[in-house]
């Protein structure tokens, strides 16, 4: 480097702390700026990752911090894989995620075509239709509950304003059948946006001169959809899903305010599942068993879903 | 340059889709709309069938929201001097008396405190992480940034047994700066990736000229790159705002009393026979309003960071 004057009286004066900081090298900068991120990831994330690995195979209880703790291997694992209430809370979730994800792609892509078309004012409405999505999901949950009330509610007014069934009838969140569709409901009013924003974002980045040159081929409109917009939205489409599907899977403050996992336990998702074995019965080790049990899935199904997402987007 | 364009949409489609997106915006508002308004109703009209969309405003729930109360007999009530305020006449009304304030102001303000200062702390570490990730050669560069990207796919249950136990030895159990920190580590992933994005889109020119006229690389930082990356650091402030505005599984299980932020707080605020309606919807409102008025004046800005975590990987 030069030997400019600033360097020459910077190397006449006395380095002070100050100066010691400006003058460090990119390396050590490099280093000062990722490490306190680092470490606060280790410090709340990984090192309770392993230390729920550790509690995972011992039968300590958080209630009784003092009683002795004893390592019992595999059995909590053996007891998860072997419960057939896990299942069915498994089933509560597939039904849930399979049905959100569903329903959200469907509307969301829609909205984000109808959007796409250009209309006078689509900003201002697409902020609004936003809405829900940026608030908090437990208050908004809590709400639907009185939405969701047989008679006074809204929701069920509505559906027998348009259908004309009596609004007294039914009770979306204290039927069995119905509860795990009100949960659904809720959720997918909640983030459709989402999926539609992502879906809006993959159809304004397909360049307009490909349509151009599908109009000048005379490829018809219905066939321009199927070749031009679908697989160019795709990976947009299919990175939606995932970020929804991690996102529902670990579902916990809506429907927890929602239903609270009844009635019964037929909208009982893994995470409240978790809840109540972690901080209801306590059972912290069966429970740190159960977290690690549930990481690992949505890490391998996320892991699969990339690899193959990454093959669409080579395409 | 006037042309008909063949990927212009006609104005027959335009209209049609516009009347679509419409419709679908005024049913997705309503359940929003019905919480503005039902904390504007009295008790009674809150809970009248056909619901009603017309009715005498009252500012019972809010009053409701911000006071406790106590029932009193008749007579009790006579032996008392008139009321000295609208809302002490609004409490008497219905045969109570004003006993002291309610939690909701305490928990309103725990969730300023907790969200400004882990999204200070968030966007300030995530700012100097992501300058480093996108200048320098960093070591294990992409294997780091998937790990603080996978940080995010655990359940925050899973993650809340072990921060329970270490809280509490630490003494952070239900205190301000613990929930700050986990905030913190939450939001940091998300702010990293975005203002990776956002800092990778500044020329790298900039700083080399500031280099050769004598400014340190730090200097370069703080004076030619932050005022660039200005734009993108507000908008990943608000959304990690957002996030510890909302959040509501920590929060109920790691506080309880001194630090608890509202969520948690707002469902429980309950009258005679179950729930409050108008005082929970006028909480709600309070505790919303500010974030939908923050999307709707800062909507190009949160829009495209939304999808701009999701394009870029």
């Amino acid at each position: 480097m030069a030997d400019t004057p600033i360097d020459r009286v910077a190397k006449a004066t006395p380095p002070t702390v100050a100066a010691k900081i400006r003058g460090l090298s990119d390396r050590t900068i490099a280093w000062l700026f990722v490490a306190p991120t680092i470490f606060l990831l280790l410090a709340v994330n990984i090192f309770p990752l392993i230390w729920t690995i550790n509690l995972s195979f011992t039968n300590f209880r958080a209630n009784r911090p003092t009683r002795d703790v004893e390592y019992v291997g595999l059995r909590n694992y053996e007891r998860i894989l072997t419960d057939g209430d896990i299942w069915l809370t498994m089933q509560a979730t597939a039904h849930f995620l399979f049905w959100t994800i569903a329903l959200q792609v469907l509307i969301g892509f829609t909205l984000a075509w109808l959007i796409n078309r250009k209309f006078k004012g689509n900003d201002l409405w697409t902020t609004l239709i936003v809405l829900p999505m940026m608030l908090s999901p437990a208050v908004v949950g809590n709400f639907w509950t009185f939405l969701y009330q047989p008679q006074i509610g809204l929701f069920n007014y509505g559906v027998s304003f348009f259908t004309g069934i009596d609004p007294a009838s039914f009770q979306m969140i204290g039927d069995v059948a119905l509860a795990p569709w009100a949960i659904v409901i809720v959720d997918t009013w909640m983030w459709t946006p989402f999926v539609m924003l992502i879906c809006l974002a993959g159809l304004r980045s397909i360049p307009d001169y490909i349509y151009e040159a599908a109009e000048i081929d005379r490829a018809s409109k219905w066939r321009q959809f199927w070749t031009i917009t679908v697989p160019m939205v795709l990976p947009f489409l299919m990175l939606a899903v995932l970020f929804r599907g991690i996102e529902n899977f670990k579902m916990f403050d809506l429907v927890v305010q929602l239903t609270g996992g009844g009635p019964g336990s037929v909208t009982e998702l893994t995470s409240i599942n978790l809840k109540r074995e972690a901080f209801e019965k306590w059972r912290t080790g069966y429970a740190s068993a159960y977290a690690i049990i549930l990481f690992v899935t949505v890490f391998g199904l996320a892991s699969i879903y990339v690899k193959a997402l990454n093959k669409v987007k080579e395409r | 340059m006037s042309s008909y364009s063949i990927t212009e949409p006609s104005s027959r489609q335009k209209w049609v889709a516009g009347t679509l997106v419409i419709a679908y915006a005024v049913i997705t508002l309503l359940p929003l709309v019905w919480i503005l308004t039902t904390g504007f109703k009295s008790p009674v009209d809150a809970i009248a069938y056909p619901p009603k969309v017309l009715f005498e405003p009252s500012l019972e729930g809010y009053v409701n929201l911000f006071t406790t109360r106590t029932r009193v007999s008749p007579e009790q009530l006579q032996a008392l001097p008139p009321p000295a305020t609208w809302y002490e006449e609004i409490v008497r009304n219905r045969d109570m008396v004003i006993a002291g304030p309610s939690r909701y102001g305490e928990r309103f303000l725990n969730s300023v405190i907790i969200g400004f200062g882990s999204t200070f702390l968030s966007v300030f570490l995530g700012t100097l992480a992501a300058y480093a990730f996108s200048r320098f050669k960093v070591p294990l560069k992409d294997d780091l940034l998937f790990f603080i990207l996978s940080t995010r796919m655990m359940p925050p249950i899973a993650v809340a047994i072990p921060i329970f136990l270490m809280f509490r030895t630490l003494g952070l159990s239900d205190t301000h700066l613990g929930m700050i920190l986990l905030y913190t580590a939450v939001n940091i992933s998300l702010a990293v990736w975005l203002l990776k994005g956002f800092i990778d889109e500044i020329p790298r020119e900039y700083e080399e000229a500031a280099l050769i006229d004598g400014y340190t690389r730090f200097q370069a930082f703080y004076k030619v790159v932050l005022p660039q990356a200005a734009t993108g650091i507000a908008s990943t402030a608000i959304f990690c705002l957002i996030f510890s505005w909302n959040e509501y599984a920590f929060a109920v299980l790691l506080t309880s009393g001194t630090a608890q932020t509202a969520p948690p707080f707002i469902p429980t605020i309950i009258g005679v026979g179950g729930q409050d309606w108008p005082a929970v919807a006028a909480g709600a409102t309070l505790f919303l309003v500010p974030v939908m008025v923050f999307t709707i004046l800062l909507r190009k800005h949160l829009l495209r960071g939304i999808t701009f975590g999701a394009v870029r990987k």
